[in-house]
This record gives structure tokens, C-alpha cells and sequence, in this order.
């Protein structure tokens, strides 16, 4: 099976309360460069669905692909030092991107690459639209799989058993590949991908609060030696077409006043009734 | 002057409360800019669904009967077909709505704005302002498309009151689906409770990775949720750790809430928990470490063991509440 996972650079969303407002400009001085976390969960899923736990072995291949500067080289060679095969980074300013013109980019790679599957992330961690995965879908004419926690293929691989997250439920669906999937936090949990090679009492160990895998030195090394693409929208042949304009950004409004510390419960109910009337 | 369509979100035959905050939006906009809006209504029962729906002020409501559970494939072409001829389409920012708008944009060659929190009229000009980067950034975009389509999100549009008048009910063409045979509904597994829901309580109370079981969410903390009346959320380390459903994540990537009051029970307020409710009026922190960073936002704060806290609150608001 061959994955094709797109990978966004972000300023290192578990310190987005840094981030700042700079004339019309959102400014993230230094804050790090990490891998949308959201995308972590989809390369971390893609190689469960490749791999052969228990003999660690890889069974399918996994070519990741980032839109951006020549910086992100950086995140694709961390995907690879996970495990990736491949990398390709298509040259992109980070500010002249939006999910519209992302989906058409990703769309042209898919054409090149033929995968069985897209995983990605749901949303990227700095703009938060949650659009780019449908959008390629549509693209591409293939089904979309928003919020998915649970992926099983059949033994051919083609077809996909797969549960997903909705806010009134857990829907499930079959499903023909090629498709674009989305994955939930759940995704990483134990049991939920099982993809006929890993024997099924394999147990993954809890990531805790990473959100994927450590990669070791040596595979540090060998990552470095993987081929990686760098490819221009020319040599994609696609002039993607941006249609949404940033007006402005601000700062949200802080809360007003500090917290007060108490320490009984029948002050707190009591301030509750009759300083902030909310009981 | 902008013409809007709303597409209604639908459950077991009803409409969901999350279609009056599209709605809501429909008539800001429209109300500014002289122009009206229709409500289609898509899915199993479309037709019982689209009777609730003709009080609040819509020129027609639309209906699309689709059979079976809601896929984004089967909805898109009809939705789309249908949009051709507003402004504005818009739906909620749930799941629904997040899942199924951008297939639709894409067919009409739209940008979408997801998850708005504010519209404003500015000239001839939409402007949209959206919480970014798990809201520490207000962004304000424009959609530069003939057709613009938007989510909104349910806790900044308080939802319309039914404004009398009595639309006129239509039905659609309902466009075949996309990708037949590709994709299939198996089903979707409901998780019903008696509770308040989480996007339209005015209280929520929500527990932490700290409750340690699914045993003491349910002998510890519902009681408090139910002597406030409250609905109950999570983070997501509680549901990841299996005590409580999916649906019950609140935050980033779980359900946003603006309640009149958020109880935090052993939540440390990592900042994608902050990004689900930092918006509400009043928030309690019920934490043993003052440290922790749901302080920044809190308005009270009670240092305690939550296994002492949480069953002597729960008897005082019950007092405080008898005593009314
Ligand atoms: C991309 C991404 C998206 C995420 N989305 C979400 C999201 O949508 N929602 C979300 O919630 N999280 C989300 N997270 C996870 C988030 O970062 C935190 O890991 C999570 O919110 C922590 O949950 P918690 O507060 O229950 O647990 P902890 O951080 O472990 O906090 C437990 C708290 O309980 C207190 N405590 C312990 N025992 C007691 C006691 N007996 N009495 C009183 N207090 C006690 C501790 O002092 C501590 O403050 C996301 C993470 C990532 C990377
Ligand atoms: N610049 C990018 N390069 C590669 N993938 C991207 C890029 N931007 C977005 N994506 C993918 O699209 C998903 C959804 O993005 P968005 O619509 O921006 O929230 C992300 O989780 C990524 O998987």
C-alpha cells in the first residue's frame, strides 16, 4: 500500500498564546518550527498501516509531502527519520498559501504519485480552517473521511473499514480506495488500525503526550540519505488560485480581572450566587 | 444586497439546534444588505424536518429527502446545485458542517470561511473574523469567489428565535451522488443522553484526565453536572483515557462552548482546552495546584482536592438551589 501524507510546518502550536499581531502581519518570532500536530497523528497512522509491527518490518511505502519553503526540508527529513520513504517539498511562501490553493497543489501530486490513500491532518494547527482534505477529495473525485479513529483494510488493501467522529455519534463506513482521510486524536489509540500484517494482539505503546513516534539517531542518518524531491508549481503544471484576502488580524481580548484563589466550597457556591449570579 | 442559503443540519427526522446559528448569520447578513435567504433542508425526513423551519423568516424552505445516514458524497452535488444561486451559502461549523462545505465549495469554485466567529458588512464586502491558531488570533478575511461559502461557529451566533410568518415550502431536484459505490454508511451509533447538550447549555461541567475512571465521572462528577443542571464535558486525556465519549471533548479539536458558567474539574487548561472555552461568561477551576495554567483564565479558582470539592459543591448548590 503506498500513502501519500501531507505534512504543514506551524509555529509550535503548544505555545500559540506567544504568537503576536505585527502591522497586518500574524508574527511568531521565536517560536520553533514543529510538524502540525494534526499531521503527526496521520504519519504516525499511515506508518501503522505499513508496517509490519511485531517483525518491524515495512510493508508498504510512504511518501510525505510539504507546500512550503526550503526550510521545511527540516519536517520532511523528520518524517523520514520516523520511518517515510519519501519526501517531496513543493516550493511555496508560507503566507501565499490557503487551504484552496493547498487542495490544487496536493491534487497534482496525487496525479503524480497514484496512492492508495491520502492521510492527512484535519486542520493545521495555525490557521485552523479544516478545509484542505475535503477540498482534495472533490478534487481528486474520491470519497472523503473527515475525523477518523479507526481504520481496517482488507486483505487486499482496497477496501477500508473505517469509524469516524461526528458530534452526534460514531459513524462507520466501507469504503473503496483511493480516498482522502482525516484523522481524530483517537486515531492513535490502542486497537485502532489494523491492517491485516500486525497481528492484532500486537499493542502499540502509548505515545503519552508525544504525537507520534520518537525517531532514533541511526534512523536520523539513514533519513538523511532518502530521496526527497524538490519540485516548482511549474514542474506540477498547476497555477493554483488563491481566494481568500486577510484583512487584518487581532489579539483576542484578554478576561478581565485575576482569578480569585478560595479555598472553601461554600464561598465559592456563595460568590457564584450572589457576586456573579450565575447560580 | 446578498442573498444567503442556509443548509440546515438534520438528526432523526428534526432539525439540530446548530442550523438556527446559521440562520442567525443568514439574517444579519441579509438584514444589512437588503437581500433574503432560504433554508434547504437535506437528508431522511427533510420533508417533516423543513415544517420547523418555516418560522424564522425565510423566503422558502427547500427540501432534499436523501435516504439513509447523512455521507458528505451523497449531499454535496444536490447542496451545490442548489447554491448556484445565492451569495452565500452557509451551515454550521460542526462536524456536518465542516465535513461537508468544503465538497460543496469546491464544485462551485467557492472559498470558504470556516468556523467564523463574526460578520461584518463593510461596503459592498463581507468581512469574516475567525479564531486562529486554537484561538490566541483573531484573523478578518474575505472570500474573493462569486459564491462565498461559511461555517459559523454555534457558541458566537446565538441562535434564532423563530420570528413568525410562515415560509413556503419547496421541494429539489436531489442531484445523483458522488463516488457511487465508493462509500458506504454502515451506520452511526448515537450516543444519547438526558443531559443538555453541550453547544447550547448554559452550564458545563467538565472533568479531567484527574477523575482517573469512567466510575468516578459517573459517581463523582455527574452529580454536580446534574445538581447545576449542567452539561457534561471532558478533555480530551479523559476521553482518550476511555471515562467518558467522544462527543464530550471539549476544546481544539472537540466541541467549542460559551456557557453562562464552565466548571474546569481537574483540568490543567492546556491551551487547546483553553481554545473550547475560554469564551465562557464565568469560568471555575476546581484544581489542587494553583500552578496550573487554567488559572489564566479563571475567575474563581478553589485549591482543593476535587474527590473532597465536587461531592460538598454538589450538596451546597443543591442547598443554595432549594433555598432558591
Ligand atoms: C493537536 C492537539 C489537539 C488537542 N486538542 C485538545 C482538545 O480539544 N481538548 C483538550 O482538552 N485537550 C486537547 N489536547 C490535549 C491537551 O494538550 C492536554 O494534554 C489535555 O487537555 C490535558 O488534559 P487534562 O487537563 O485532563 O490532564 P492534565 O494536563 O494531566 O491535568 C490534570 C490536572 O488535574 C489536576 N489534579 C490532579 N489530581 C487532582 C485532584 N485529586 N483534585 C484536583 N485537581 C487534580 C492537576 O493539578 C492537573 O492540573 C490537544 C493536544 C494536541 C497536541
Ligand atoms: N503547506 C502545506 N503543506 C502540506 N500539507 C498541508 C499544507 N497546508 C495544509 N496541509 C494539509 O492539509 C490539512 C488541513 O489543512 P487546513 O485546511 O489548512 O486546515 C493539514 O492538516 C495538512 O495535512
Amino acid at each position: 500500500m503506498k500513502v501519500l501524507v501531507p505534512i504543514k510546518r506551524v509555529a509550535d502550536p503548544a505555545n500559540a498564546n506567544k504568537v503576536k499581531v505585527a502591522g497586518s502581519e500574524v508574527s511568531h518570532d521565536g517560536l520553533e518550527w514543529v510538524m502540525n500536530p494534526f499531521d503527526e497523528w496521520s504519519l504516525e497512522a499511515a506508518l501503522r498501516l505499513t508496517e509490519d509491527a511485531s517483525a518491524k518490518t515495512r510493508t508498504g511505502e510512504i511518501v510525505v509531502v510539504s507546500i512550503g519553503p526550503k526550510a521545511a526540508v527540516d519536517t520532511l527529513r523528520e518524517a523520514m527519520g520516523k520511518g517515510a520513504e519519501r519526501g517531496v517539498l513543493v516550493d511555496g511562501e508560507d503566507t501565499a498559501l490557503d487551504s484552496n490553493v493547498v487542495a490544487q497543489i496536493l491534487a497534482k501530486v496525487v496525479e503524480k504519485e497514484q496512492p492508495d490513500l491520502v492521510l492527512m491532518g484535519k486542520q493545521s494547527a495555525d490557521g485552523d480552517s479544516n478545509i484542505a482534505g475535503t477540498k482534495l477529495a472533490e478534487l481528486l473525485g474520491w470519497p472523503v473521511i473527515n475525523y477518523a479513529s479507526h481504520i481496517e483494510t482488507s486483505d487486499d488493501g482496497k477496501t477500508l473499514t473505517i469509524k469516524r467522529e461526528l458530534d452526534v455519534g460514531v459513524q462507520t463506513l466501507k469504503v473503496q480506495g483511493p480516498a482522502v482521510i482525516t484523522c481524530s486524536d483517537r486515531i492513535l489509540k490502542p486497537g485502532t488500525i489494523k491492517n491485516g500484517v500486525t497481528p492484532a494482539d500486537f499493542e502499540y505503546p502509548d505515545l503519552g503526550d508525544l504525537n507520534s513516534r520518537l525517531s532514533n539517531l541511526k534512523n536520523i542518518m539513514a533519513a538523511r540519505k532518502k530521496p526527497l524531491d524538490e519540485l516548482g508549481l511549474g514542474d506540477l503544471g498547476v497555477e493554483p488560485v488563491r481566494v481568500d484576502e486577510y484583512v487584518g488580524f487581532e489579539l483576542p481580548a484578554g478576561r478581565s480581572g485575576q482569578a480569585q484563589f478560595l479555598e472553601s466550597v461554600d464561598e465559592l457556591v456563595q460568590k457564584l450566587q450572589s457576586e456573579a449570579k450565575v447560580l | 444586497m446578498t442573498n444567503v442559503l442556509v443548509v440546515a443540519e438534520l438528526a432523526q427526522g428534526k432539525s439540530r439546534k446548530t442550523t438556527l446559528s446559521a440562520v442567525a448569520f443568514a439574517k444579519t447578513v441579509t438584514e444589512a444588505t437588503g437581500g433574503s435567504f432560504d433554508i434547504l433542508a437535506i437528508g431522511a425526513d427533510a420533508e417533516s424536518a423543513a415544517e420547523e423551519l418555516t418560522g424564522f423568516g425565510a423566503g422558502k424552505v427547500l427540501t432534499a429527502e436523501i435516504e439513509g445516514d447523512y455521507i458528505c458524497e451523497s449531499y454535496a452535488p444536490t447542496v451545490a446545485e442548489v447554491a448556484k444561486e445565492y451569495g452565500v451559502v452557509v451551515a454550521c461549523a460542526s462536524t456536518f458542517g465542516k465535513d461537508l462545505m468544503p465538497r460543496v465549495a469546491t464544485k462551485i469554485g467557492a472559498g470558504v470561511a470556516s468556523d467564523i466567529s463574526k460578520v461584518s458588512v463593510e461596503g459592498d464586502e463581507l468581512h469574516y473574523t475567525r479564531p486562529m491558531y486554537a484561538g490566541n488570533v483573531f484573523g478578518t478575511m474575505k472570500v474573493t469567489t462569486d459564491i462565498q461559502v461559511v461555517t459559523v461557529r454555534q457558541s458566537e451566533f446565538e441562535p434564532a428565535a423563530p420570528s413568525g410568518g410562515s415560509s413556503s415550502v419547496e421541494s429539489v431536484d436531489v442531484v445523483d451522488a458522488d463516488c457511487e459505490g465508493k462509500i458506504e454508511s454502515l451506520g452511526i451509533e448515537v450516543v444519547e443522553s438526558e443531559r443538555p447538550d453541550l453547544g447550547e447549555a448554559d452550564v458545563v461541567v467538565s472533568g479531567g484526565r484527574s477523575l482517573k475512571s469512567a466510575e468516578n465521572f459517573e459517581n463523582v462528577l455527574e452529580p454536580l453536572v446534574d445538581a447545576l443542571g449542567a452539561a457534561m464535558g471532558a478533555s480530551r486525556a479523559a476521553v482518550d483515557a476511555g471515562y467518558v465519549p467522544n462527543e464530550l471533548q471539549v476544546g481544539q479539536t472537540g466541541k467549542v462552548v460559551a456557557p453562562k458558567l464552565y466548571v474546569a474539574v481537574g483540568i490543567s487548561g492546556a491551551i487547546q482546552h483553553l481554545a473550547g472555552m475560554k469564551g465562557s461568561k464565568v469560568i471555575v477551576a476546581i484544581n489542587k495546584d494553583k500552578e496550573a495554567p487554567i488559572a489564566q483564565v479563571a475567575d474563581y479558582f478553589l485549591v482543593a482536592d476535587l474527590f473532597d470539592a465536587v461531592p460538598a459543591m454538589t450538596e451546597a448548590v443543591k442547598k443554595a438551589k432549594a433555598a432558591g
